[in-house]
């Protein structure tokens, strides 16, 4: 295969990965991971790498809008963060000592995970207990809801925390943002409401993955040939996803059809690791 | 007190516009440098042969920093694509930096120290990689 063509078909399967990823929520570097390593054979330290870089575009790109809306919680982001890149920098670590049956099996147990969250009922909860730790490190805070502010606590910090934690390993040792353990952490146990989960989330992933990414870089694990098509097409799907998103209200079908997507090449990605096919 | 936090408020609306600028401006220049350098590579070297089944780490004219810059200047697309790259990375470690300043603005000294660490986290991180 000629590096244009290759350029092209990774161009195209980027664009789609980044605006299945946007229209559900999973985000595009989980299955642009899949796309290289199954179609078109690429080393999974090169996938890891380009995704890595694209997760970074992606969620720089969308907290920009994100933050201006004030929907982000800017106190919760960074004081998670310490949580996040620290996981990140032992994750990118790590990745030196096992090895790729065992990434490939994480990676599909995550995806699966990912693709089984993006079904679950999203569910505004609003807690106004605040507690001792999280008035100490003021995140209790306020967002927008239909042009009011509405106040909201957070609840179980240290647990929170810990989570931040794992999924900063997940994300340095796989290369994806590992969005799902974020809102999972800060929605489910935190009881922060979806929407600054999701935002603070988004804004968290970029700095994360850069955690993971300078190692990564110096590794050569970042080849510019691969990432560069890699990081144009996601990005600009999932442009295009933003886009689509704010005419169509409901995406449930949709939903549906990418996590059995997801699901299929999680299965493919295990059974290709454990064969040793990766 | 009610004017502390309305004080407050203002500089974190502020905070929040300039790092949405930041972000935004950081995707922009470092995509467009991508697109450059990958016009640049495929003009050249696009009937080449994509191999990348194995491992090889990446081609020794762009291992550092030094030597990306200077095959920038001498128009080499992949140097041109990693510089793109790295004006990505930078970017979110930039929202950092300027987190800390607007917490140094604002005088919450708690979250200048917790940005400084993430910082610290970071750079620990990227003196670490060429070990391994």
């Amino acid at each position: 295969m000629s590096v244009i063509v290759f350029t092209l078909i990774v161009l195209v399967g980027a664009y789609f990965a980044g605006l299945l990823g946007s229209l559900t929520g999973l985000g595009g570097g989980v299955v642009i991971i899949p796309l290289l390593t199954l179609l078109l054979h690429v080393d999974i330290h090169y996938a890891i790498g380009a995704a890595l870089i694209s997760v970074i575009a992606t969620s720089s790109g969308s907290a920009a809008a994100y933050v201006k809306e004030g929907i982000t919680n800017i106190r919760i982001g960074m004081f998670l963060e310490i949580a996040t890149t620290a996981g990140a920098f032992t994750g990118a670590i790590l990745a030196i000592y096992v090895s790729v049956k065992f990434i490939a099996v994480l990676f599909g147990t995550i995806l699966i995970f990912s693709a089984i969250m993006s079904l679950r009922e999203k569910k505004e909860h609003i807690t106004s207990a605040k507690s001792f730790l999280s008035r100490r490190l003021r995140l209790d805070s306020s967002y927008p809801v239909e042009g009011e502010m509405v106040e909201y606590g957070v609840a179980n910090i240290a647990g929170g925390f810990f989570m931040m934690l794992f999924a900063g390993i997940i994300s340095g040792l796989l290369g994806i943002g590992s969005g799902a353990l974020k809102v999972l952490a800060m929605d489910g146990i935190m009881r922060i409401p979806f929407k600054v989960s999701t935002t603070t989330s988004n804004f968290m992933i970029g700095v994360t993955a850069a955690a993971s990414a300078v190692v990564y870089l110096q590794r050569g694990y970042v080849h510019p040939v691969i990432a560069m098509p890699v990081v144009v097409g996601v990005l600009f799907g999932a442009v295009s996803g933003s886009k689509i998103l704010v005419h169509t209200k409901s995406s449930g079908w949709l939903r549906w059809v990418f996590a059995v997507v997801v699901t299929v090449l999680a299965v493919q990605v295990i059974y290709n690791g454990l064969t040793g096919k990766l | 007190m009610g004017k502390e936090h309305k004080n407050k408020r203002f500089k974190d609306t502020d905070m929040q516009i300039v790092i949405g600028w930041l972000l935004r401006i950081g995707v922009y220049v470092s995509i467009t440098v991508v697109i450059i350098g990958g016009i640049f590579f495929l003009y050249r070297h696009g009937s080449t042969v994509a191999d990348y089944r194995s491992f090889k780490g990446v081609p020794g004219f762009i291992q550092n920093l030094g030597d990306i810059m200077h095959n920038v200047v001498l128009l080499r697309g992949q140097a041109i694509i990693q510089l793109g790259i790295i004006l990505l990375l930078a970017t979110p470690i930039l929202r950092v930096i300027f987190s800390a300043i607007g917490f140094m603005l604002e005088k919450d000294y708690l979250y200048i120290f917790i940005s400084v660490l993430v910082l610290l986290i970071i750079i620990a991180s990227a003196l670490s990689g060429g070990a391994g």
